[in-house]
């Protein structure tokens, strides 16, 4: 039995090993090639543009985060041999094709304000103090097209212009604050951080405090779970465990 | 070989194997298994889960865990050798000396931060350090959301319970009480900075089930949790001008025999080091699940190489439950691009079933993650019932069209936006097809030991988030991850300014605890060229790495 369930793990280690340790050249069966910064290699075809960058010797100590989506630290611009655009992706999450020029932006270098949130007040007057540039947007929807997320950023922008929080808020949700749309912006905004007091100002002003939770926080003040919660703490693994199997779970 | 035909993201062979799933989908609308008793969680665990199988762990042989069991790659770095020379770096002129310095800028770091602030450090007395930018981290990364116990039919004290029984009973309690504790605070806090989270039109919070849950808990903003949360605090951050650094990652600490008394710091550009004086010490530096434990892929960020824990053990701290890995039920197992990231368990909460080739329902979808986890490997790998993939895995599918059904046309894409964007990338249509599954390496449920405050072993030493241990015993539920940092990152930053108030003084800067370290290493027989910490995992591609020559 033993035996079976060192197997078993082996048999998963085996499975994962060519995106664990790297893909070994002698099961690669279709080749591409691709530039990097100018200089062109051959990758195997069907991995993502970072790990193709990683199989040609690149090791990442910039644009590379999460490697999931959800931090925005790999934008890349890239160009297909044969097409004139210029076209912008997260390397993580999007595929390496033949014949792909690319570069990695390492960091982008926009403006970002202080402010103190509590003493703005919701709407235009908050952009008009803190970002009156807003104004400036030429609607060309350059921004929009950039966006690895495929949120409409010039309509959020619209949004943020007309005072609408809720909506700025809504639209913009899906950030991930790459930076793409203010290097593409030829008014020379930085969208995604506008959007960033939007909803800060939407989440705060335009949310109030659900009263359940003003109710939890009330009695947790009064100490109400205290002397219960101390008794759960000297209890005995054996008596805890009969508390957690008989505790009843809520239906959906 | 032929190239494989592509239909809907799908080869033509697993498309046929997702007629199965179609077949079964209207009977098993109404139909849920039943939850598994406590002596079937065991009898599953035992059987199948990577803990609980032989190998891959292994004792570790030096320090204050001497004799405690680890996973071979986490006893590899403990046992390596530091990356500087103790006997000749020049250390004694710090270029920065501040009163607090915080290592992360994850949840955990970013709230310390705030609220050593709010008590009184001043933002200039502060640094915070990052391996990469500013909130780059497994935080950020968090999707399915945030526990806290804040409605009529929940209380504290059953958030209590469910977070210890997930634990298998081993929690630290103490440390759990706080968490359950201050899990309201935490939401009332976050809310008021401005973070949105899911509302029902009569503005109460949207509260999901999840695995392991007695209660609705879940409080999720979109699938983007930890995202949101984290620009949130982020921003506030900046907007009171804390200094912080990006891309200098924490090589090693500096002593003066007993406290923790600064740090060298490493210009990943131009490798110069810099050395940090400091009076307290937050670690935030986040898990493991880069050093690909078992070789299990991972739904982790890319810096996530345990570099905390490695250095924090070098000065004395102590560990915990080091023997326990979170292996997350639903990592994505095909397409090839995205094995081993995360699908959140959102997806089970809002009704997704995990199926078998036959399409049948095999497991209460909401077991807690070890469990769960434990029963798609054998329905995988004992049972045969896996579906095997182009490049050899096996999984399990995940209905997700099902979650469309139950919930609405459109639920998926208006509260799943990351799964739904993911998924569409690559070509699959999550509303319309099933999804493919396996486990992916996750979490460290155990790490460095702390008090509720944050406190370690080592006076001037404080950690918080995934790099400690104790809050969540040998098994962390979902939503407690966020919560733990939110919680703990809050506290250490106030218990260090109260530590400060103390006016405790600049101590020597010294390497003499690498000197011991490193006659640890030669007393215990360890003849080794490891050197740790890593900072980043090995991906180069080996045809390059066996042609590299080091010339500058």
């Amino acid at each position: 039995m033993a035996e079976e369930k060192k197997n078993i793990m082996d048999e998963i280690a085996g499975a994962n090993k060519s995106v664990v340790t790297g893909i070994d050249e002698k099961d690669i069966q279709h080749w591409i090639y691709i530039s990097i910064m100018g200089k062109k290699y051959r990758v195997p075809a069907g991995l993502t543009i970072m790990q193709a960058m990683e199989f040609a010797g690149y090791r990442f100590i910039r644009s590379c985060g999460c490697r999931a989506g959800f931090c925005g630290a790999c934008t890349t611009v890239y160009r297909i041999e044969g097409d004139y655009r210029l076209k912008t992706a997260l390397a993580c999450q999007t595929r390496a094709e033949d014949r792909m020029y690319l570069v990695q932006i390492p960091f982008t270098p926009a403006q970002r304000s202080d402010y103190d949130i509590n003493k703005l007040t919701p709407g235009i007057e908050a952009f008009l103090k803190v970002y009156p540039e807003i104004l400036k947007c030429l609607g060309c929807n350059s921004c929009t097209k950039a966006c690895p997320q495929d949120i409409d950023v010039m309509e959020y922008i619209a949004c943020g212009k007309r005072g609408d929080m809720e909506k700025m808020a809504g639209i913009s949700f899906d950030c991930i604050q790459c930076g793409l749309c203010a290097i593409r912006c030829p008014a020379e905004l930085a969208q995604y951080n506008y959007a960033q007091l939007g909803r800060r100002l939407y989440g705060k002003y335009g949310e109030p405090l659900p009263e359940h939770l003003k109710k939890r926080l009330e009695e947790l003040k009064q100490g109400k779970f205290e002397s219960e919660l101390k008794r759960l703490i000297t209890l005995q693994k054996e008596e805890l465990r009969k508390i957690y199997t008989s505790r009843d779970i809520e239906k959906e | 070989m032929a190239e494989l035909k592509f239909i809907g993201g799908y080869p033509e062979y697993m498309r046929k194997l997702i007629d199965n799933v179609n077949k079964t989908r209207s009977q098993r609308k109404d139909y849920t298994p039943k939850a598994m008793s406590m002596a079937e969680r065991e009898e599953v665990l035992k059987l199948c889960h990577p803990d609980y199988a032989p190998g891959g762990k292994r004792q570790i042989s030096i320090g204050p865990n001497t004799g405690d069991l680890a996973p071979n790659e986490v006893v590899d770095l403990l046992e390596a050798n530091p990356l500087i020379d103790p006997d000749t770096m020049q250390i004694s002129n710090p270029d920065y000396s501040v009163d607090l310095l915080i290592i992360g800028g994850g949840l955990a770091g970013t709230s310390a931060a705030l609220l050593a602030n709010d008590n009184g450090v001043k933002t200039e007395n502060i640094l915070l350090v990052n391996k990469l930018r500013h909130g780059d981290s497994n935080s950020m990364m968090a999707q399915g959301g945030t526990q806290a116990a804040d409605r009529e039919n929940d209380s504290p004290i059953l958030h209590y319970i469910d977070t210890i029984g997930g634990g298998h009973f081993a929690n630290k309690s103490d440390v759990v009480e706080a968490l359950v504790n201050d899990a309201p605070l935490v939401m009332e806090w976050l809310s008021s900075l401005g973070a949105i989270f899911d509302r029902e039109s009569d503005g109460s919070f949207v509260e999901k089930s999840f695995g392991g849950g007695s209660r609705k808990r879940m409080h999720a903003c979109r699938d983007y949790t930890g995202l949101e949360e984290l620009r949130v605090l982020r921003d506030e951050f900046r907007c009171r001008g804390i200094p912080y650094l990006e891309y200098y990652p924490v090589i090693e600490f500096l002593t003066d025999g007993n406290r923790v008394t600064g740090a060298v710091l490493y210009n990943l550009e131009t490798g110069e080091y810099k050395i940090i004086q400091a009076k307290a010490i937050i670690l935030a530096t986040g898990g493991f699940g880069r050093l690909h434990i078992r070789g299990f892929p991972t739904t982790n960020h890319y810096g996530a190489t345990a570099d905390g824990v490695i250095l924090a053990y070098r000065v004395g701290a102590k560990l915990r439950d080091t023997e326990t890995v979170q292996y997350h039920p639903t990592g994505a197992a095909f397409p090839q691009q995205i094995i081993g990231l995360l699908l959140t368990e959102k997806l089970r909460g809002m009704g997704g079933q995990p199926l078998n080739i036959d399409g049948e329902a095999f497991v209460f979808p909401l077991e807690p993650r070890d469990v769960e986890s434990s029963a798609f490997i054998r329905e995988c790998y004992i049972k045969e019932k896996g579906i095997v993939t182009p490049t050899g895995m096996r999984g399990v599918w995940l209905d997700t069209p099902l979650i469309d059904l139950k919930n609405g046309a459109g639920a998926i894409e208006k509260e799943l936006p990351a799964m739904f964007r993911m998924y569409k990338r690559f070509d699959i249509d999550m509303r319309k097809d099933p999804v493919l599954v396996f486990p992916t390496l996750h979490y460290q449920n155990g790490g460095v030991d702390t008090d509720p405050w944050g406190r370690t072993n080592i006076e001037s030493l404080w950690v918080a988030g995934e790099i400690s241990g104790g809050v969540h015993g040998k098994n962390r539920l979902m939503g407690n991850s966020t919560l733990d940092c939110l919680v703990f990152g809050r506290r250490s930053g106030k218990s260090t300014a109260e530590y400060l108030k103390s006016n405790p003084q600049f101590g020597k800067l010294t390497l003499e605890h690498l000197k011991k370290y490193k006659k640890m290493l030669a007393d215990a027989g360890i003849k080794t060229t490891r050197k740790a910490p890593i900072l980043f995992p090995e991906y180069r591609g080996k045809a390059v790495l066996a042609r590299r020559i080091d010339i500058f």
